[in-house]
């Protein structure tokens, strides 16, 4: 069972748009959506979902006004500056809570309590490409990576109950916690980039955490013609740290239109983006991250 | 006035428009970049950096001499930053979210504060536009210890160096980070794109940023592509679009090549100067007269 997930470090470059279309080619396979701060696949992907579960994931600390002395201690604890008093008793702001439980130890009136924290939803559906795991973070929600860590083992369990052979992740931007949870034991990652400053400066910041976290990475220059010169200059970036140039792929308006039409590019047209983007699976699929070819699709007969 | 420039989708432009306002600006202006995951905004404005920070965050160290094993710090820590193993205390410094529970709780001083690198935060100028950024180091997995301390920083600077508005590119995304940056602001402009993902995105935006009780408003780039759906959720819920900037390939091969676009284009000059303005006014709003959430 092979597992590769989309990154990008710099948000917007394609990786969710790319990863619909990798699902649309991929056989047996399970789709798995670890962008939980603001998901999109689903728009693509039109799952309809079987089980869905709630997250929850720390606490967070409520004082109770009835048994508060506003005291102050709470105030003088708390490293997030969660804590105000203003009046009879203390209050603690849910957005800077870090739930560290602290105020909740030394309250000397044991007026705080900590319940835990409905942080959001996953969910196991159905696509029509095959099975997907997925969630939704409530918005203001610590996207600590313990929501990732939850889903890959979800998928990881499906595919091995149902005999699947691969786990397709599309992945967050960044290289904070969620990222870095999307990464380990990875088989590969695919970082989707394109030809702009941002885009190679946060290539870099990527690669790097990969190769901190020992997974092997490729790299798809995407909207490659808007600037050949930073293509170039990426391509050889990726030649010089011996990185896999999987694709470089069109700025090309289909895209959009395809999303419009809640459609992958792959199945939307089929002119020379798409194209491009079967060439970067067939690519991804033969790279030597990915030497097991059971898991192969049948793209170029599709 | 501090002006946070937000969005939930990544890639929409915030960058690219917290660049072209810190040029057109009328007014004393910092510009902040608080996507310290991936800092973008000294590629385009190309600051002098003056001299960086490394900024860190508290965890504890044992003294094995002193440690009873006890316990109270594993049970109190909600991070399992912290393990007992019967006859060693193990840390996690990598897990620890630096609250000094552990250290508060332990009744036979056998913590001391020590301290993990989480990245560093860099100070300039670009010609008239103070600079401030934030760049989380690789591998650090929190980004909302080093994004509070580049504002905290950058209050430093107010107080230090006068008076002046400032400009806060944030992270992307609707989650912890994002608040992080966008809180304490006096207006959230959110940098949106007339696309399914930029609607979906959007709304989770508007629904992540209301609490914070402060007027938002949008701008929509890359007007021209995508579908209408935008356009009607901001006037559905009274919310100001801005300025709509339109989908141009000069303005994307301008970007690539590293230039502002009030730089670049003429028009986009007077777009951005025309936004300034707008921006002031949204900032100026009490908070009763906001969108209806």
């Amino acid at each position: 069972m092979h597992e590769i997930v989309v990154i990008s470090g710099k948000g917007g470059t394609g990786k969710t748009s790319l990863t619909a279309a990798f699902a649309h080619l991929a056989s047996n396979h399970i789709i798995c959506d670890l962008d939980v701060d603001a998901p999109d696949l689903h728009l693509l992907l039109d799952p309809a979902i079987e089980t869905e579960e709630d997250f929850v994931s720390g606490h967070h600390a409520v004082v109770n006004p009835e048994t508060c002395t506003a005291c102050g201690l709470c105030l003088d604890f708390c490293r997030f500056q969660a804590v105000k008093i203003d009046g009879p008793a203390a209050t603690v702001d849910p957005l800077l809570c870090e739930g560290c439980m602290v105020c909740v130890h030394f309250c000397p009136a044991q007026a705080i309590d900590f319940p835990e924290n409905h942080a959001g939803r996953f969910y196991l559906s159905r696509t029509r490409f095959g099975p997907m795991v997925h969630a939704r973070l409530f918005p203001g929600q610590e996207n600590s990576g313990r929501l990732v860590d939850l889903l890959r083992r979800r998928a990881k369990a499906l595919a091995r109950e149902q005999g699947k052979s691969l786990i397709l992740c599309d992945g967050a931007p960044g290289l904070g916690c969620p990222v870095i949870s999307s990464l380990s034991g990875v088989d590969l990652a695919v970082a989707v980039t394109e030809p702009t400053p941002s885009g190679a400066h946060d290539l870099a910041r990527i690669v790097e955490l990969c190769r901190h976290f020992r997974v092997g990475v490729g790299v798809i220059v995407n909207k490659y013609d808007l600037n050949l010169e930073q293509t170039g200059r990426i391509e050889e970036y990726c030649r010089l740290q011996g990185l896999p140039v999987f694709a470089r792929l069109p700025h090309d308006v289909a895209m959009t239109q395809a999303m419009v039409q809640r459609r992958t590019i792959t199945e939307f047209r089929n002119g020379g983006l798409s194209e491009s983007v079967r060439q970067a699976w067939s690519n991804i699929e033969n790279s030597a991250f990915c030497g097991d070819k059971k898991h192969q699709s049948a793209a170029r007969r599709k | 006035m501090r002006i946070a420039i937000a969005s939930g989708k990544g890639g929409t432009g915030k960058t690219l428009v917290t660049a072209s306002l810190a040029k057109v600006w009328d007014r004393p202006v910092t510009a902040v970049d608080l996507d310290v995951e991936e800092p973008n905004l000294h590629l385009f404005l190309r600051p002098e950096i003056e001299r960086c920070e490394e900024t860190r965050i508290e965890v504890p160290v044992v003294d094995e001499t002193r440690c009873t094993h006890c316990r109270a710090c594993a049970e109190i820590c909600q991070f399992k930053a912290i393990s007992d193993l019967g006859s060693v205390l193990l840390t996690f410094p990598e897990m620890c979210h630096g609250c000094g529970g552990c250290l508060a709780v332990c009744p036979e001083k056998a913590l001391s504060p020590s301290s993990r690198l989480l990245g560093e935060i860099c100070f300039g100028r670009a010609d008239a536009v103070r600079f401030l950024m934030g760049r989380l180091r690789v591998g650090e997995a929190m980004s909302p210890p080093l994004i509070r301390a580049v504002k905290r920083a950058g209050d430093g600077l107010l107080l230090a160096a006068g008076p002046a508005d400032v400009l806060f590119d944030s992270p992307p995304g609707v989650s912890c980070p994002a608040v992080n940056a966008v809180m304490g602001c006096d207006a959230a402009v959110l940098v949106t794109e007339p696309t399914p993902f930029g609607f979906h995105d959007l709304k989770l935006a508007v629904e992540a940023f209301t609490p914070l009780g402060r007027p938002l408003g949008v701008v929509i780039n890359k007007v021209g592509l995508g579908d209408r759906d935008v356009f009607d959720f901001a006037a559905a819920r009274g919310l100001p679009v801005l300025a709509e900037i339109p989908y141009d390939r000069r303005i994307a091969e301008a970007y690539s090549q590293g230039k502002i676009a009030a730089e670049a284009l003429p028009e986009m000059r007077t777009l951005f100067q025309a936004l300034a303005l707008r921006i002031q006014d949204l900032a100026r709003t009490a908070p009763e007269e906001t969108c209806r959430a």
